[in-house]
């Protein structure tokens, strides 16, 4: 069974975002980039595959700042093999051109499954997960919250609104969309980490001619407008706490 | 090509999903001379019809359509997106449209356009992205755009009709050796208490940093006739069982007080809670989205503020 997990690294929001120059893209000089927490959730699930069933696990990234930390970090956790794309992402890669790049990727070494994350935050052409699947001709299951693999299937649990699931079979080859993983991601010790980087390997690949067609060409990016600001409570701490109070007992939840 | 303006209709277990009357809204919005046509796909379930405010139905009835599976609707819608051509497909940006987009996209070659929040008579789209933090704005690509949709442009009743639609039946293509097949719907487990009765909601979110902390806004519904709620980050960690969840996969919760703590206010959180009477926020970055949808608000310390709040509220019922 080979499991591969493409991760994204998407802005972290805690940070503030700026509109640069030109006005229709994030200023990424200031940005400070995370894993997309979706993908944490999906390598965890692969992990787990892997401890209950066996698999051979491979984990692959566009390159950039951190990148290099996040995979061995993926090692540590379980991961067999880590895979960097490298290539000239200076603008920014959409999700087709991933979907792309990655499916020529998978063509070769033909995974069984692919989990990716179930979205990033910032992608405005659709998720890579399903336009991946469809290149590839796999069939596809977004919004996933459990994977359990028996012979050829995975029966997976597929999340909708108010806590419904559903439970679906799906043929393998196929790629998921992750949610959730079964259990929260583990962490791993720096210790671990530090020791996996002396044997663990990342392979390099170089991806060339990304094909951006299928997405839409943005002309404006803009803070949204609030429709009501809040009024800001103003004060110590016990101030706030004295006039909060004060709205639950004047909405009558005291 | 028409004018035409798609609208894939979600359902589940019988209802029309409200993000459908989203976003058949929009498409009346955007449509201007088209016709807005509501794509319904089903077993038995042309009843489902009777709301839609649409020009008209296109209906498709067949076994394997009775309940949402990807590769079922795939192949149905792209086969009436080959035949009819429409200007736009709006499906929802929830867990049915975000699995059929992607795959049409890369099936029929056309340009797909997600996180939609409004769609303009002059062919805009303004999509919402990065956690709720920026809008970004552009012309909505041809011939046939493929667009995901969030709530939060239009009401549900813009897109709810009186007079049930015409309603043309239209034959699904084969559907046999399907690699995805539903074999369940499993409801939640009852048992723990309703939010959505909870006239006083603490929802707690990334912010309050690990379980232990959980203990402040528990003493406050104890002291209080609150009811702890959560951020889907909380419960993903296993801090709180999923019926306490808040948003687009939790419940929707209308209360009369919704203190929201450490939570930023990502679209997906604040498509449950958005309509609750007053939103108190404590966060403290000033630019979370949360202050958007607010009341009142502070960017003080929520491990400050609890401790205080549930004191002044022990003193002023006497034990
Ligand atoms: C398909 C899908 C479905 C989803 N469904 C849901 C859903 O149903 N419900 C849901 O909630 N989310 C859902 N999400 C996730 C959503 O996108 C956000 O990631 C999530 O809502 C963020 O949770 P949060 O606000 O608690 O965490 P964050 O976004 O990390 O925000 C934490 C906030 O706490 C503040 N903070 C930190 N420390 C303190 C402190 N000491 N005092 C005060 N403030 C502090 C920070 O400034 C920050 O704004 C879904 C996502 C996807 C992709
Ligand atoms: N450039 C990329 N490289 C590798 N994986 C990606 C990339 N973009 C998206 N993905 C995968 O697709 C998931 C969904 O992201 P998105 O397409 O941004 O919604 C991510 O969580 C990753 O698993």
């Amino acid at each position: 069974m080979k499991i591969a997990v493409p991760i994204k690294f998407v802005p972290d929001l805690v940070e503030e975002l700026t509109i640069d120059s030109n006005g229709a893209a994030l200023d990424t000089s200031w940005l400070r980039f995370i894993i997309n927490e979706f993908d944490d959730h999906a390598i965890e699930q692969a992990i787990l595959l892997k401890e209950r069933a066996g698999a051979e696990v491979t984990v692959i990234c566009a390159e950039g700042d951190g990148v290099d930390d996040i995979l061995f970090a993926t090692a540590a956790k379980g991961a067999d093999s880590l895979v960097k794309l490298t290539g000239d992402f200076g603008g920014g890669i959409n999700s087709h051109a991933a979907a792309r790049a990655l499916a020529d990727l998978f063509k070769e070494s033909k995974p069984d499954l692919i989990l990716t994350g179930v979205q990033g935050h910032n992608d405005l052409d659709g998720s890579v997960g399903a336009l991946l699947a469809e290149y590839l001709g796999m069939p596809f299951v977004g919004y996933v919250a459990g994977v359990a693999l028996s012979d050829g299937k995975a029966v997976i649990r597929k999340e909708y609104p108010g806590g419904i699931i559903a439970e679906m079979e799906i043929k393998l080859p196929a790629v998921l969309g992750i949610q959730a993983a079964e259990q929260p991601p583990r962490y791993v010790a720096y210790s671990k980490i530090n020791q996996i980087m002396k044997t663990a390997k990342i392979e390099d690949r170089a991806l060339a001619n990304l094909d951006f067609n299928g997405g839409a060409t943005v002309s404006r990016m803009f803070k949204p407008k609030a429709a009501s600001q809040a009024t800001m409570i103003q004060g110590s701490p016990d101030e706030v706490a004295e006039r909060v109070f004060g709205l639950l007992k004047e909405h009558g939840v005291m | 090509m028409t004018q035409d303006i798609f609208v894939l209709i979600e359902h589940l277990r019988g209802q029309v999903l409200d993000i459908s009357y989203v976003m058949l809204a929009a498409a009346r919005g955007f449509a201007q001379d088209g016709q807005v046509t509501a794509v319904l796909f089903g077993h038995d379930a042309k009843g489902l019809a009777n709301s839609l405010a649409a020009d008209r139905v296109l209906y498709v009835d067949h076994p394997a359509l009775k309940e949402f599976t990807s590769e079922a609707y795939s192949l149905t819608l792209a086969s009436l997106v080959n035949k009819h051509h429409p200007r736009a497909v709006l499906m929802g940006h929830t867990s049915i449209g975000m699995d059929v987009a992607g795959a049409l996209s890369a099936k029929l070659s056309l340009p797909l356009v997600s996180s939609c929040r409004t769609l303009s008579a002059d062919g805009k789209f303004v999509s919402q992205i990065c956690g709720g933090k920026i809008m970004a704005e552009g012309d909505l690509p041809s011939p046939t755009a493929l667009v995901t949709m969030i709530p939060g442009g239009y009401k549900t009743e813009q897109g709810q009709s009186a007079n049930a639609p015409a309603i043309e039946s239209f034959t699904p293509p084969a559907l046999d050796n399907l690699r995805v097949v539903l074999k369940q719907i499993i409801e939640p487990e009852a048992g723990d208490v309703d939010i959505s009765k909870s006239p006083f909601l603490i929802a707690v979110g990334r912010g309050i940093q690990n379980k232990d902390n959980l203990d402040l806004p528990n003493e406050l519904a104890a002291a209080t006739s609150g009811t702890v709620c959560a951020s889907r980050p909380v419960v993903d960690q296993g801090w709180l069982p999923t019926t306490r969840l808040v948003g687009k996969s939790g419940k929707r919760v209308k209360p009369k007080i919704y203190l929201a703590l450490g939570i930023s206010g990502a679209p997906e959180h604040v498509e449950g809670m958005g309509e609750s009477d007053v939103i108190i926020a404590v966060n403290t970055d000033p630019n979370a989205p949360i202050f958007n949808v607010a009341k009142y608000g502070t960017t003080i310390d929520l491990l400050e503020l609890l401790p205080l709040l549930t004191e002044k509220a022990k003193q002023a019922t006497p034990s």
